[in-house]
């Protein structure tokens, strides 16, 4: 029995590998360096809740219908966000780097990863309270375009705002989180103010080049989906996208720490995944 | 068999009885352990510091991409699902809830047997849900051995019930047995 599970699994996983191939082939999206036991999971749900009786039965529907890849993209693509996530985050990003962003006259910042926009627009007001959302821009970025589409709406499920009020709070707002929205039925609509500087546009991190030269990047819980050699990658390209001196956060279980980038950057919070770019770097 | 990893699930009453299982483990016990606990989004890391005060083993969170070791026992990060790579090592996910749960316990489970095989020890423990019911059933499946905390004993009973009503589990013993059991084994 052990035997046989052993050489399913092992034809499961060259199953798996194929089709990321395949995917990237036609399609030019990239997975393959994507952490294994992630896809393999997505994989598996998908291929459960479709009628087809193997993965390489689901390779040849995608491979022949761009609709079931559609299906497929948005199952490795995780969209669990939320106002204010990790309100201590915020919290730190107010007290040590908002100051620094204030000496600028012009400041840019790129959100990489944004899924459906909730952490993009906690940031716009956070921004408009410190006075600096009329200087600022946001590019928002995500390779989804579903999400992308969600983001750029602002729209979203009145019952999520009890527990964004509760987190706007505990991130040190200085208003009412009622303030920034209008209630209508079941939804709540975020102020077009809000949005009037932010840029939503598609970009994927896994293949596409550095996007813009920012002081900020936001780009929190994309990382921990990725192999070490895809991180080092996209940690390099994000370093590239900072002007010296520069901020880059991550996501509370995201590191610099052992990748190659590490050495350009100093850490501004060690607990809230916070750091500067370094404003020279000596050559050895 | 020589067993390679250990999974367990627990949720409400949980703590208690993660202590009286961890707490008799041997100082050389060598399989690593792995901890999904249902807990609060917002908690810190009370849990990891108040049982490796209590063990004689290393008890710490789980990191992104650390190797599993012998002698250790993880415990998955709030907020976050905790997955088992096959070259044995730990993966987090921010995706939706499994079972209104995130940590889950049948994410880690069926992960685990992914990676572990017949090599596998799967255990739920008191809880008052259904997670780890169908992770327990296929680390089964895949030849693993599955445990049950004795619903009698349990101080919610649903999750062990739950768990034996899914799948034909191996043995349904109290806290203080599993303890003894396992540090027969290793």
């Amino acid at each position: 029995m052990s035997k046989t599970f052993e050489e399913d699994n092992k034809t499961l996983n060259i199953e798996i590998e194929l089709l990321l191939e395949a995917i990237f082939k036609k399609y030019g999206y990239d997975f393959r360096d994507y952490g294994k036991a992630h896809i393999k999971r997505r994989v598996l749900h998908r291929l459960a809740s479709s009628k087809l009786e193997s993965i390489s039965h689901l390779q040849h529907a995608i491979l022949y219908d761009e609709e079931y890849f559609k299906l497929i993209l948005k199952d490795f693509s995780i969209n669990v966000t939320e106002m204010f996530r990790d309100p201590s985050f915020y919290k730190k990003l107010r007290e040590e780097v908002i100051p620094l962003l204030k000496t600028y006259p012009f400041i840019k910042i790129w959100h990489a990863g944004c899924s459906t926009g909730e952490e993009v627009y906690s940031m716009a007001i956070l921004l408009k309270e410190e006075g600096l959302l009329d200087r600022t821009q946001i590019y928002a970025t995500d390779f989804n375009q579903n999400v992308l589409k969600t983001a750029k709406e602002g729209i979203y499920p009145i019952d999520k705002v009890k527990e964004y009020t509760h987190n706007y709070q505990k991130s040190g707002g200085i208003h009412s989180f009622s303030d920034y929205y209008t209630a209508k039925f079941e939804s709540v609509i975020l102020d077009n103010e809000l949005k009037s500087n932010i840029v939503f546009a598609d970009h994927n991190l896994v293949s596409d080049k550095v996007f813009a030269e920012v002081h900020l990047v936001i780009c929190r819980n994309v990382l921990i989906y990725f192999n070490k050699s895809l991180q080092d990658k996209v940690l390099d390209l994000l370093e590239k996208s900072l002007i010296p001196g520069g901020y880059l956060a991550l996501g509370s279980k995201e590191s610099i720490r052992f990748s190659k980038s590490n050495k350009e950057f100093d850490t501004v919070d060690d607990k809230e995944k916070i750091y500067k770019k370094k404003l020279s770097i000596k050559k050895a | 068999m020589s067993y390679k990893a250990i999974v367990i699930g627990s949720s409400a009453g949980g703590l208690a009885a993660l202590k009286e299982l961890l707490s008799p483990l041997k100082k050389s016990f060598k399989i690593p352990i792995i901890i999904v606990q249902h807990i609060s989004p917002q908690s810190d890391n009370y849990i990891t510091t108040y049982l490796n005060n209590l063990c004689e083993l290393k008890v710490k969170e789980a990191d992104q991409r650390e190797l599993i070791k012998k002698g250790h026992v993880y415990f998955a990060t709030p907020n976050f699902h905790l997955l088992v790579e096959e070259n044995y090592s730990f993966s987090l996910s921010t995706e939706d809830r499994v079972n209104y749960a995130r940590p889950s316990i049948d994410v880690l489970f069926e992960t685990a047997s992914f990676a572990y095989g017949e090599k596998l020890i799967g255990i739920v423990l008191t809880g008052a849900n259904h997670d780890g019911a169908k992770g327990l059933r296929i680390i089964k499946e895949r030849g693993g051995l599955t445990i049950v905390q004795d619903p009698k004993e349990a101080e919610v009973d649903s999750m062990p019930l739950n768990a034996i009503k899914e799948s034909k589990v191996d043995q349904v013993l109290k806290l203080k047995d599993i303890a003894d059991f396992l540090n027969r084994l290793g």
